[in-house]
């Protein structure tokens, strides 16, 4: 640059006013939020968030049998829970449990227990749906992966998982049909 | 002289060259084929700014279950979808389930079981064959985009459904095919669908053939084009944008330049 | 380099090792542009942002997108309905094509007015005809994937013409189609090949930027730099300028994106591809039938597809087709009338493209191709040796001839 266009330049410089820093904030402005449909394309879609809940029949569930249903793309385990089960859910003590929650809270029909079949640990799906599956020390659900035991109310009770089995949000319809999502 | 001359032979050229332009596009928008000229109707939706009338479009949807579903499928089209003219979840939800779709159950036996507001509209025939031989060969087109999928597609549709008039004396119809002096070759496998009062509609409009041809193509014009009122309204906000950013940047760039200009 | 132009340290420590910020500095901010360029050349960098949307929003779209014949279509009409914004992206993507050829075919013209191609352009000029022949592959295979019946049948029609080529033709159609019709293979691997030659393109522009940067932009008076004074940096004259000519150009393609989305496409392909029936009149998207109506004037089917090739191949060889040692066509005042009207020609090719090919319309397409390769192949070799050409200006800071030449500038050109 020869010393003429160089002075010029910081003339220039010194000109660069309100409506210039306005232009090329308007363009700024304009380039982020196409941004925004860009990204929000890879959120669910509407024929995806269509099929988010499901609905269950569970009238033909004999007590101490378990069905996985298909929910969102995950196994959610419903087990039709025997009295002796009930009564070792509930009556356990929570002093020593990692993530003590009571039996109450995570199963509103005592009956019915509805649990994502999802390891906390790292993804993997729990045995114990089946009735010769290995169910674990505690007989609810056993996570071959890592080896974390599950009880009678899907609570953590040994190996390296960090939390209970979810529940999913759900809602009874009738006696036997429930909602889940 | 001579300069100014070729200035003028050559803003002579561009006029001629942007008269061809303008030719060229409406000729070929047209379409190259024979040309039926069918009338060309007011509709709410067309325009820059338009936008479906509700009503007309709910009423329309009468007329598809009542008339058309009989033989058109639209495969294309959920039952969560009528949300967007105007019905709530319940209404959706009692809509879908008098419909059936056939599902596997536990034991691996075919079953069928009530729609659900999740499923695209069941379609009258199970595979485009049986369609096919259920209709003397002539395929009932699927409905879903058939506005987009016809040159002028409001207009052609709402023409067709009211086109039906008796053969001239020299015209023979075969069997199983129908007058209409707006379909291309005038002979249509379709039988005329619209009569008066051939649906009852709820608002007490009168249903006649007119009638429920405008409803009908206000319903499929939307089906079609589902997304037709967002763009538009999203359209609307990014030209002002545009507008904005091409003023100030003009002004910008006289700005900026103005010292090299003055040179 | 021993004293950093940058003050921020970050960017002073990367750039003594990487030095990818003085390249920046250097060939997108003090990069010294012919101060007299006219809106013309604003179309080389909306070619690129042309280019750079199509590959953002085809990215975005292939993430929907099912390359199966059997979902191919329902795919497409789910990313319109149910995937969020997917109608927009789609629109922009489908527009975004026809504004990219727009955009690109003014691009070439401006350089057939002012002669952007002589020498010392010759490469980036054959570069650039390269991108166009990348481009026509990448449209014609992205116009298939919605598998709708323009897809189809242009896919069929297109492939077909490959089996003009004597003895091997037929084996190379089944080649191309990997089956004996166009189908689910066909379809796959134009998907493939559409996701990945947009890339290429990438490759093939930045070498026509690095070609363009050798020697600096062509003007409209079409004479060199002579030096710093004719020259102005790139930023921030030729920034706003871009920007500005970026908001005009946006303004038209989101006109069409929002109100006409589907004007420049065709309603058939909004059926779903039927292998049993043709549609009464195909006709290729808008770009390809200037080609398309050079391929259906000549009577013989290879014939046809030669010349349509050629049409293009003479692009690569125009360079040395035209001896003219002027380069804009501001000084070339026969030559000047030729250009219109082989622009004329060329509209008149696309409009006959459309049309049937019958009667009047294959007699006025000969014609229009005559015209075509007589442009080409005899007035640009021939016609500097009867044009009488204008006086060239001395310099672009002194464009009108006499009037503030300087005798010191003066005695310059006698030299010369």
């Amino acid at each position: 640059m020869s010393t003429k266009s160089s002075s010029k330049e910081i003339k220039n410089e010194g000109k660069r006013d309100f409506l210039i820093i306005s232009t090329y904030a308007m363009a700024g402005i304009g380039a982020a939020s196409v941004a925004w449909p860009l990204i929000d394309q890879m959120n669910p879609a509407a024929d995806t968030l269509a099929l988010a809940s499901t609905e269950v029949d569970l009238s033909s569930l004999e007590e101490g049998q378990a069905i996985t249903v298909t929910w969102r793309g995950k196994p959610v385990f419903v087990r039709h829970r025997t009295p002796k089960e009930i009564k070792s859910a509930k009556e356990v003590s929570l002093d020593d449990m990692r993530h003590p929650e009571t039996d109450e809270e995570r199963v509103p029909n005592e009956k019915f227990i509805v649990l994502v079949g999802v390891c906390t640990h790292l993804g993997c799906v729990p045995l114990g749906q089946k009735s010769g599956d290995v169910k674990g020390l505690y007989g609810g659900w056993f996570c071959p992966c890592h080896g974390s035991h599950y009880d009678h109310s899907g609570r953590i009770r040994k190996g390296p998982a960090p939390t209970n089995l979810e529940v999913p949000s759900y809602k009874f319809l009738s006696e036997n049909v429930i909602k889940i999502g | 002289m001579i300069k100014y001359s070729s200035k003028l032979f050559s803003n002579g050229i561009l006029k001629l060259f942007l008269s061809l332009i303008i030719i060229c596009f409406s000729s070929v928008s047209y379409g190259a084929g024979e040309k039926i000229n069918y009338p060309q109707l007011n509709w709410s939706f067309s325009g820059i700014l338009g936008t479906f009338d509700r009503a007309s479009q709910q009423r329309g949807l009468q007329v598809y279950k009542e008339v058309c579903s009989g033989c058109h499928g639209m495969r294309l089209l959920a039952y969560r979808n009528l949300k967007a003219i105007g019905y709530n979840e319940d209404e959706i939800k009692a809509f879908a389930s008098e419909n059936s779709v056939s599902t596997i159950n536990d034991d691996g036996e075919v079953i069928e079981r009530p729609a659900r507001p999740s499923d695209k509209f069941v379609s009258p025939y199970p595979n485009d064959k049986a369609a096919r031989s259920a209709n003397g060969g002539a395929y009932p087109p699927d409905l879903s985009l058939i506005v987009k999928a016809r040159p002028d597609g409001a207009n052609y549709l709402h023409a067709l459904l009211t086109g039906y008039i008796d053969a001239p004396a020299d015209k023979k119809v075969p069997d199983g095919m129908y007058y209409n002096k707006y379909y291309s070759g005038n002979l249509i496998g379709m039988p005329q669908p619209l009569y008066d009062d051939g649906v009852v509609y709820a608002d007490g409009t009168k249903a006649t053939p007119d009638q429920m041809a405008k409803d009908v193509t206000a319903f499929l014009a939307w089906a079609s084009e589902p997304e037709m009122e967002d763009r538009k309204r999203l359209g609307v906000s990014v030209m002002l944008f545009l507008l904005l950013l091409t003023t100030l940047s003009y002004f910008a760039m006289k700005q900026i330049w103005a010292p090299i200009k003055k040179q | 380099m021993s004293k950093s132009k940058f003050k921020n340290p970050v960017v002073k420590w990367i750039d003594h090792r990487l030095p990818v910020f003085s390249f920046m500095d250097h060939e997108l901010n003090h990069y010294p542009t012919p101060k007299n360029l006219n809106y013309f050349w604003n179309f080389g960098s909306l070619a690129g942002f042309a280019l750079v949307t199509m590959i953002v929003t085809g990215i975005v779209l292939s993430m929907n997108y099912t390359a199966h014949v059997d979902y191919a279509f329902d795919s497409v009409e789910r990313i319109m309905r149910d995937v969020n914004h997917g109608w927009l992206i789609r629109y922009i993507h489908m527009n975004g094509a026809s504004f990219f050829f727009i955009v690109v075919y003014i691009h070439i013209f401006r350089g057939l007015y002012y002669g952007s191609y002589k020498a010392p352009r010759e490469l980036l000029w054959i570069l650039g005809v390269l991108i166009l022949l990348l481009m026509m592959a990448t449209a014609f295979m992205g116009y298939v994937l919605p598998w709708g019946q323009m897809s189809f049948w242009g896919a069929t029609v297109i492939t077909n013409l490959f089996s003009a080529i004597p003895l091997v033709g037929e084996s190379i159609v089944t080649w191309l189609w990997g089956g004996f019709s166009v189908d689910n293979s066909t379809l796959n691997r134009f998907f493939s090949l559409h996701f990945v030659l947009p890339f290429v393109i990438v490759g093939v522009v930045i070498l026509h930027l690095v070609a363009l940067h050798r020697f600096g932009s062509n003007n409209p008076i079409g004479i060199d730099v002579k030096g710093t004074q004719d020259t102005i940096p790139f930023s921030p004259y030729y920034t706003i300028k871009d920007l500005f000519g970026l908001s005009v150009f946006l303004s038209f393609f989101a006109a069409a994106v929002f109100f006409f989305p589907n004007f420049m496409g065709h309603p058939d392909n909004y059926i779903e591809a039927n292998p049993m029936v043709t549609p009464a009149h195909i006709v290729p998207e808008w770009y390809f039938l200037p080609f398309y109506a050079i391929l259906r004037a000549i009577p013989d089917k290879l014939g046809g597809v030669l010349f349509m090739f050629g049409a293009i191949a003479v692009l690569f060889i125009l360079p040395w087709l035209d001896r003219s040692s002027v380069r804009s066509s501001q000084f070339r005042p026969i030559y000047k009338i030729f250009f219109w009207i082989l622009l004329l020609d060329c509209i008149l090719l696309g409009y006959l493209g459309a049309m049937p090919a019958e009667g009047i319309y294959v007699i006025l397409s000969r014609i229009a191709t005559a015209y075509y390769f007589f442009h080409f192949l005899i007035l640009f070799p021939l016609l500097p040796f009867i044009e009488k050409t204008k006086p060239l200006p001395f310099s672009i800071s002194e464009p009108i001839l006499g009037g503030a030449a300087t005798a010191s500038a003066m005695a310059t050109r006698e030299k010369k």
